[in-house]
C-alpha cells in the first residue's frame, strides 16, 4: 500500500495501463507537452511518445469523435476533456454516437473507450470550471458513468474502465484531486463498475452520496456520532449509471431512513433518481421522509468565494439535516 | 485553390481493363435498379422510407472502386448505395435493411434504411446527424497509421455536411497528422432544400482543403472515369504516407432527398430534366461504346440480366424474418463475443 492523493492515483494507474498495453492511447487538450492542466499525464509524452500521447486541437466534439474512430479500429483510447464544463459541444457525439454504436449496430460494433473529465466545484472555477454533468449522461443508456471519490476507487475504477468493452465516462471531482488522500494497493487491482460501496457503517440513517459531497457526508457522520451518538451509514454511489440500487436499498432497509446528498443542481439531478428508486422499492421500510439535499437551482456557482460557498453544500448543513432526520 | 480535373482520361491510362469497365457499369446499373425498385416498393406501401441514389452512381462507383475489399475502411453516408455495393454488400442485404428485417447487417432493423454498417465488410456504422462520422473516419485513419496497417479510409458525405463543425474538426486533425484518408464530397447542390449559395460563400467545396494543408480536387461527378482517376491518385497518395485529399464530385440527385421529401418545392422540373441529360450511367454507356468495350446489345443485356437478379433478392428479403420485439433490450452493452 502507498498513500496517494486522487490525482496521483489516476496518474499512476493511467501510466501503468499505458505501459502494459500499447493499444492504450491518450488524447486531449494540453495533455502532451503540458502534461495536462491537472498534471494527470505528466511525463507521458517523454515515456510513451507523441503517437500515444496526443495533443489535440481545441475541439471537444472532435476529441470524442476521434476516440470513437480509434476505438473502432483496435485502440483503447482514453480521451481527456480538460474540464467537464467543456464537454457540451461533444454532447451529440456522446449521445448519438458513443452511447448508440453498439445498440444501433445490433451488437456488431463496440466502443472500448474512456472519456475522463474533471468536474465539480470548490476551486474558484466559477460558471464554466465547476459544473456537474453526471445527470446529463446518467440519463443515456449505453454509456457507463462513474464518479470515484477516493484514491483507491479512482485507481481501481480507471483500470476497470480501460478494460471495459463499452464506453465509460470517468468523472473526477477536481476538489478531491489533492484534498483526499488514502492507501492504494501497489499491485494492479480493479474496482468493479456498477457497484456502490458502504464507506461508513451505521444504524440510524443512510446517507447516499458521491464526489466531494461524499467526503462532506463522512465528516458530518463522524461529527454526529461524536456529538450526538447518532450512527450514520454512508453509501458511496461510485457509479451513476448503471446504478447499484441493491447496495443502496439494502442500507436503507437496514436503517429505515434515507438522505441523498449531491452537489449538482437539485432538480432532475442524479439524487432525484436515487430518491425515486428508494421511494419505489422500500417505502414501507422507511421511518421518515426521504431527504434530498442538492445544489440550488441556479445556473452555476459564482467566482467570489462567498458566492461559491453559498452554492456548495458543507458539513455543517449536512450534519444539521442528518440530525433532523435522525430525530424524525 | 482546388485543382480541377478536366481531361477525359482513357481507361487504359487509368489502368482499367475492359472487364473492370464492364463490372463498374454493372454496379452502376445495379444501384439504379435498386433505387427504382425501392421507390416502387415505397409506393406499394412495403418500404416506409427510401433514400435515393439515382444521379450519384458515377461519383460513387468512381470513388469507391480504387479501395480494396477487406483491407480498406469505408465510412459512407446514407446516399451511398453504390459505395456499399462495392464494399461487398449485396442487394439482398440492402433490401433486408429497407424492410427492417432481423438479418439486416447494419442494424437488425433498428436503424432507418440506408444507415449502413458491417464490421465484416469494414463499413462503419453511422447515424442520422450529419457529419458526425467525419471525426470517426479520422480516428480510424489514425489507428490504422499507428498500427502500421496498409489501409486507407474512404469517407463520403454531401456538401451540406461541410458546414458542420464536426466536418472541420475531422479534416483539421487528418491534415495535422497526414492521415491515410480520402474525403469525398458528393456535391449535388442541395442539402435537402437549401441550395449551395445559402450553404457556403464559395463555388467549390474542394477549396476548403487549403485550410487543412492538403489538396482539394474538383471533378465531374457524372464522369465515372474522372472520379476514378481522382480517387486513384488520392488513394495512392494516402497509402504512401503523403496524407489526405478532399475530392469534390459535382453531381445531382434525380429524386427528392428521401421518399418523404417533395423536391418540387425547391427545384424546377426544367432544372431536374436538364440534370438528367448528364446521367452518369448514360454517359458511361457512351464512353464504353466509343471505346469499343461494349455495344448496344451488351449494354442492354446488363440491364436485362441485372433486373431479375435484383428482383429475386427483393423477394428473398421480403420473406425474411422480422426482428423479434423481445430483443429490444439487447446490445445496450457488451454481451460476450457471440452476443
Amino acid at each position: 500500500m502507498t498513500e496517494k492523493n486522487v490525482v496521483t492515483a489516476i496518474h499512476d494507474t493511467l501510466h501503468d495501463e499505458m505501459a502494459a498495453d500499447d493499444r492504450v492511447v491518450v488524447l486531449g487538450e494540453d495533455i502532451a507537452v503540458r502534461g495536462g492542466v491537472f498534471r494527470v499525464t505528466q511525463g507521458f509524452l517523454d515515456e510513451f511518445g507523441e503517437e500515444r500521447v496526443i495533443d489535440t486541437p481545441l475541439a471537444e466534439a472532435g476529441i470524442i469523435g476521434l476516440a470513437v474512430g480509434m476505438a473502432l479500429h483496435g485502440l483503447l483510447p482514453v480521451a481527456e476533456i480538460e474540464f467537464a464544463d467543456f464537454i457540451h459541444p461533444a454532447f451529440d457525439q456522446m449521445v448519438s454516437e458513443v452511447a448508440r454504436m453498439r445498440y444501433r449496430s445490433n451488437g456488431d460494433f463496440g466502443l472500448p473507450m474512456v472519456v475522463r473529465a474533471p468536474w465539480g466545484g470548490g476551486v474558484h472555477g466559477a460558471l464554466y470550471h465547476s459544473q456537474s454533468i453526471e445527470a446529463f449522461y446518467g440519463h443515456i443508456p449505453g454509456i457507463k458513468v462513474v464518479v470515484p471519490s477516493t484514491p483507491a476507487d479512482a485507481s481501481g475504477m480507471l483500470r476497470s474502465a480501460i478494460k471495459d468493452p463499452d464506453p465509460v465516462l470517468f468523472l473526477e471531482h477536481k476538489r478531491t484531486y489533492r484534498l483526499i488522500k488514502g492507501d492504494v494497493p501497489d499491485e494492479p487491482f480493479e474496482v468493479p463498475i456498477g457497484k456502490a460501496d458502504v464507506k461508513r457503517e451505521g444504524d440510524d440513517l443512510t446517507a447516499v452520496s458521491y464526489g466531494l459531497s461524499l467526503h462532506l457526508c463522512l465528516e458530518a457522520a463522524s461529527r454526529l456520532q461524536d456529538e450526538h451518538g447518532v450512527s450514520v451509514e454512508v453509501v458511496d454511489v461510485r457509479t451513476i449509471s448503471p446504478l447499484d440500487a441493491e447496495t443502496i436499498l439494502a442500507s436503507v432497509r437496514k436503517t429505515g431512513k434515507a438522505m441523498v446528498v449531491y452537489e449538482d443542481n437539485r432538480t432532475y439531478g442524479a439524487g432525484a433518481e436515487i430518491a425515486a428508486t428508494i421511494a419505489e422499492e422500500c417505502l414501507f421500510d422507511l421511518d421518515g421522509p426521504i431527504v434530498r439535499l442538492g445544489g440550488p437551482d441556479v445556473p452555476a456557482m459564482g467566482f467570489a468565494s462567498n458566492l461559491e460557498q453559498a452554492f456548495l453544500l458543507d458539513a455543517d448543513l449536512i450534519a444539521e439535516r442528518m440530525l433532523q432526520l435522525a430525530r424524525f | 485553390m482546388a485543382t480541377r480535373v478536366t481531361t477525359e482520361p482513357s481507361h487504359e491510362a487509368l489502368g482499367l481493363s475492359p472487364d473492370d469497365l464492364r463490372a463498374m457499369y454493372r454496379t452502376m446499373v445495379t444501384a439504379r435498379l435498386i433505387d427504382e425498385a425501392a421507390f416502387r416498393l415505397n409506393r406499394q406501401g412495403k418500404a416506409p422510407f427510401v433514400v435515393p441514389v439515382s444521379g450519384h452512381e458515377g461519383c460513387q462507383v468512381g470513388t469507391a472502386w480504387p479501395l480494396r475489399q477487406g483491407q480498406d475502411i469505408w465510412v459512407p453516408y446514407y446516399r451511398d448505395v453504390a459505395v456499399v455495393l462495392i464494399a461487398g454488400m449485396t442487394p439482398y442485404e440492402i433490401f433486408l435493411g429497407l424492410f427492417a428485417k432481423a438479418d439486416d447487417p447494419a442494424s437488425g432493423g433498428r436503424q432507418m434504411p440506408s444507415h449502413w454498417g458491417s464490421r465484416r465488410l469494414g463499413i462503419i456504422s453511422h447515424s442520422s446527424p450529419i457529419a458526425t462520422q467525419i471525426p470517426h473516419a479520422a480516428g480510424i485513419a489514425y489507428a490504422a497509421k499507428y498500427r502500421k496497417e496498409d489501409a486507407v479510409v474512404g469517407c463520403w458525405f454531401g456538401e451540406g455536411a461541410t458546414s458542420a463543425g464536426a466536418w472541420h474538426e475531422g479534416l483539421n486533425f487528418a491534415g495535422i497528422h497526414r492521415l491515410p484518408i480520402v474525403f469525398v464530397c458528393e456535391n449535388n447542390r442541395y442539402a435537402i432544400s437549401v441550395a449551395q449559395p445559402m450553404q457556403m460563400a464559395i463555388a467549390n467545396v474542394a477549396d476548403r482543403a487549403a485550410g487543412y494543408g492538403f489538396p482539394g480536387v474538383v471533378v465531374d461527378g457524372n464522369d465515372v472515369l474522372a472520379c476514378y482517376g481522382a480517387m486513384k491518385t488520392a488513394v495512392e497518395r494516402a497509402r504512401s504516407g503523403e496524407g489526405p485529399t478532399l475530392i469534390e464530385a459535382k453531381t445531382y440527385r434525380f429524386f427528392p432527398h428521401t421518399s418523404d421529401d417533395d423536391d418540387r418545392s425547391y427545384r424546377s422540373r426544367e432544372e431536374v430534366d436538364e440534370a438528367k441529360n448528364q446521367d452518369p450511367i448514360t454517359r458511361f454507356a457512351t464512353t464504353l461504346k466509343d471505346a469499343g468495350v461494349m455495344d448496344d446489345a451488351a449494354i442492354e443485356a446488363v440491364w436485362a440480366e441485372t433486373k431479375p437478379k435484383v428482383d429475386e433478392q427483393i423477394d428473398q428479403a421480403w420473406n425474411a424474418a422480422d426482428p423479434d420485439p423481445s430483443t429490444l433490450g439487447r446490445h445496450v452493452f457488451f454481451e460476450g463475443d457471440d452476443g
